[in-house]
């Protein structure tokens, strides 16, 4: 069976700890966190994360049963495939002359990315895409020099009408309990 | 009304219906404490060793099927529940764990007997809490005692600051639990369970692996009646020993390691394994490339991450064990199996698996079978871990629900006293033995003397074979008999008993057996034997380890003994 990357959309009670314990069953079960990103969902008290994991399909859904089985994880869905857009921003600090900077300027607007601060020696590039627009820009300005780069980590939204939030399972309308 | 958290967490309790608490102060405690004798419905057993308390609240649980409670200080009393919260993570028993903390000014300073015991226990708990308000306290205690027994039952720990216990808040014990990310499945799926039904309804030669799901949700006579009317024959794990009695004519032992040669070769030949309430340990399944190579597997679990972990599966139905097999049994066709009953019948006869030697020599397997012939089956046994748990496991004769009650998934060596004596607490009528091993009882020694000083009734049968017995069987027949590290030099646990004011006896002859166990049912209060057995006993049947099911040896031979020690995972 093939690893590859599988990317996880995961609905949390905004409790603290909650990252931890999910960090947590990662590492415990084996899994290393390619990538994780978090911040508020549309719904109050709702964190939405989406988690990037390499590994065999069957180790990845024994994974995500596993999390959603965390009593602060109401949702997880395996987003992984064509229907799901991802976007990861990053900013990159490259070396630059007066000589080359220009030549850094036509790059970063094949790609539209944008140019956000630039001094003597230096440019730095705001790029959102997927992962792979992003690997492709900072392959090309690679050449240049680079001093610094920070990445997000990727966010993922399924396309249409198929949502891995709670439409279906508010939780003011979950099922309670005596 | 406004109360202090001490008293919201007291009234919470009985509000739950907590009977029993077991425990150790400390500072950052001391106000709950404080408070819980204005309660007298709350019953506090002071014990000697916080892991005691853990086990007692897991011993009361497992005995009767209600949440266990266990108490202790901030810092080393809560490190010192960890294992038996793990013990009862493991074998999913329903305990809740209450740790003083310190006040909330001081959490992240490094203060003294401050330790994240939230963080520490996160692997090891369903779920925890750290307390940070007064207000939000009777919705913890509700919730963690709703995730303790609902589901899969788990511990869930508590820690509560010092500080939390002195405020103050209104007092109103909610009527419900709104858990939106915790929504256990108990109907199994309909399409699921119709064709598990037709699965049934073909297979040839199909095994009942019914593990302690069973035990969990009361499925007694659902399995019975499943077993009955299919005619399939039921074997069980080792956590599933007396979900179904085992004179019934479908009974056909436990699987696994130390399992029965007769269930071990049934499950290797079967064409269909129903797994109901089990987990695959691999304990139970040898080498999972030849777990049950020709069957096609049903796996029924009220836990979805359960299925597909550990073996591969044919037809997977979520749901509580006892709501599935209502439903599965409706669609149930009747069948007979003849042949393939006669099949393990004759294996039965072939590999008997469990005499007992005719010797001179004072035999463990004979202590157990004695035990189990002076009370008539009727008593609730609680084990160690090692040999000895095999062989009570083995040799006494379960036939009545939840009569043994053993440390299976994390076995734990010291589980046996304070396991037993909160069983015998939980349910005073029951006639309750604690088989020990010489080694895990000291571990836990001390509990002695809280059974003396709260008269539990337990009757102690130490299995004194001088070792740390089943280590020391992997050394015989792994590592050439190098016996490093495994020979006691056990104290005069007799005298020890007395010193604690619990009467005991030693025993080294076969004559002595019945006697002895005899005078320990006749005494009104705890009584201890030290039966001085065998030493070098092996335990057989056995699978090596990295083996299959089907390679069980049920001698001692010299193929054991070519197993290298490289084999072993
Ligand atoms: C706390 C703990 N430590 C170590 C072990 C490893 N272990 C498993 S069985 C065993 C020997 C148990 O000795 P004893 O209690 O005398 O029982 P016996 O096997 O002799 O019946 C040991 C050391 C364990 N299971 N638990
Ligand atoms: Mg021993």
């Amino acid at each position: 069976m093939v690893s590859t990357k599988h990317t996880l959309v995961s609905m949390v009670a905004d409790r603290p700890g909650v990252l931890n314990r999910m960090a947590s069953l990662f590492r415990r079960r084996g899994f290393n966190i390619e990538s994780i990103a978090v911040g508020h969902s549309e719904l109050p008290g709702i964190s939405r994360m989406t988690i990037v994991v390499a590994g065999t399909a069957a180790m990845v859904e024994q994974v995500r049963k596993q999390v959603e089985k965390l009593v602060d994880v109401i949702k997880v869905s395996d987003v992984t495939g064509e229907g799901t857009i991802t976007r990861e921003l990053a900013l990159i600090k490259v070396r630059a002359t007066s000589a080359n900077r220009s030549e850094i300027m036509q790059t970063v607007d094949i790609f539209r990315a944008n140019i956000v601060d630039v001094s003597a020696d230096s440019v730095t590039v705001e790029v959102t895409g997927d992962e792979q627009k992003i690997t492709s820009l900072y392959r090309l300005l690679r050449g240049f020099g680079i001093k610094e780069i920070a990445r997000t980590g990727v966010i993922a939204m399924t396309r249409g009408n198929v949502s891995s939030s709670l439409t279906e399972e508010k939780p003011a309308r979950a099922k309670s309990d005596k | 009304m406004r109360m202090t958290g001490a008293e919201i967490i007291c009234e919470s309790l009985v509000k739950e219906g907590v009977e029993v608490i077991f425990g150790i102060l400390g500072g950052a405690i001391l106000p709950l404490y404080d408070t819980i004798p204005r309660y007298p419905k709350l019953r506090h057993v002071l014990v000697g060793h916080e892991q005691g308390a853990a086990h007692a609240a897991e011993g009361y649980a497992r005995a009767t099927g209600k949440v266990g409670v266990c108490m202790a200080t901030s810092g080393p009393g809560a490190t010192n529940l960890v294992t038996g919260l793990a013990d009862a993570y493991l074998d999913s028993v329903p305990v809740v764990a209450i740790t003083g903390q310190v006040t909330r000014a001081l959490i992240g300073k490094d203060a003294f007997q401050e330790i994240d015991i939230t963080g520490i226990t996160l692997p090891v708990t369903k779920h925890n809490y750290l307390a940070l308000e007064a207000s939000s306290l009777a919705m913890t205690v509700k919730e963690a005692f709703y995730l303790a027994r609902t589901g899969r039952p788990g511990p869930v720990l508590i820690d509560l600051p010092k500080d939390v216990q002195i405020n103050q808040a209104e007092f109103k014990y909610p009527e419900r639990v709104s858990l939106p990310g915790y929504k256990p499945t108990l109907q199994g799926h309909a399409a699921q369970i119709k064709k598990a039904a037709n699965l049934i309804k073909e297979s040839r030669r199909p095994v009942l692996i019914a593990g302690r799901g069973i035990i969990i949700s009361g499925a007694y006579d659902e399995l019975k009646r499943l077993a009955e009317k299919a005619q399939i024959p039921v074997i069980t794990t080792l956590l599933g020993v007396s979900c179904f009695p085992e004179s019934h004519a479908l009974s056909y032992g436990w699987l696994g390691m130390h399992g029965m040669a007769y269930a071990n070769l049934a499950v290797s030949d079967a064409d269909l394994v129903v797994a109901i309430g089990m987990r695959f340990d691999d304990r139970a399944t040898g080498r999972v490339s030849g777990f049950a190579p020709q069957a096609r597997i049903i796996h029924i679990d009220i836990d979805p991450a359960e299925i597909g972990k550990n073996v591969r599966v044919d037809i997977p139905i979520v749901g509580d064990a006892r709501v599935v097999l209502q439903a599965l049994n409706k669609l149930v066709t009747t069948s007979k199996h003849a042949d393939w009953l006669k099949q393990l019948d004759s294996w039965r006869k072939e590999h008997p698996s469990i005499t007992i030697r005719d010797c001179e020599e004072l035999l463990p397997q004979f202590v157990i079978n004695k035990i189990h012939e002076v009370t008539g089956g009727e008593a609730t046994i609680v084990t160690g871990v090692g040999q000895h748990q095999m062989w009570a496991a083995q040799h006494y004769w379960f036939d009545r629900p939840n009569s043994l009650i053993t440390s299976g998934g994390l076995g734990t060596m010291g589980f046996e006293l304070p396991a037993a004596m909160g069983a015998k607490i939980g349910c005073p009528d029951e006639t309750v033995w604690c088989i020990a091993g010489d080694g895990g009882f000291q571990m836990t020694i001390q509990e002695l003397g809280t059974i003396a000083r709260e008269q539990v009734a337990v009757k102690i049968a130490i299995m004194n074979n001088g070792y740390l017995g089943m280590v020391r069987q992997w050394q015989d027949l792994f590592y050439e008999k190098r016996y490093f590290a495994t020979p006691l030099n056990c104290p005069d646990f007799v005298k020890i008993a007395e010193a604690y004011g619990v009467p005991g006896m030693t025993v080294k002859s076969k004559q002595e057996v019945v006697p002895a166990i005899k005078k320990a049912m006749s005494e009104p209060g705890p009584f201890l034997i030290n039966f001085m057995v065998k030493p070098e006993e092996n335990v057989y049947p056995m699978i090596p380890p990295g083996a299959a099911l089907s390679e069980i040896i049920e001698e001692p031979s010299k193929e054991v003994r070519s197993w290298s020690a490289r084999n072993i995972p």
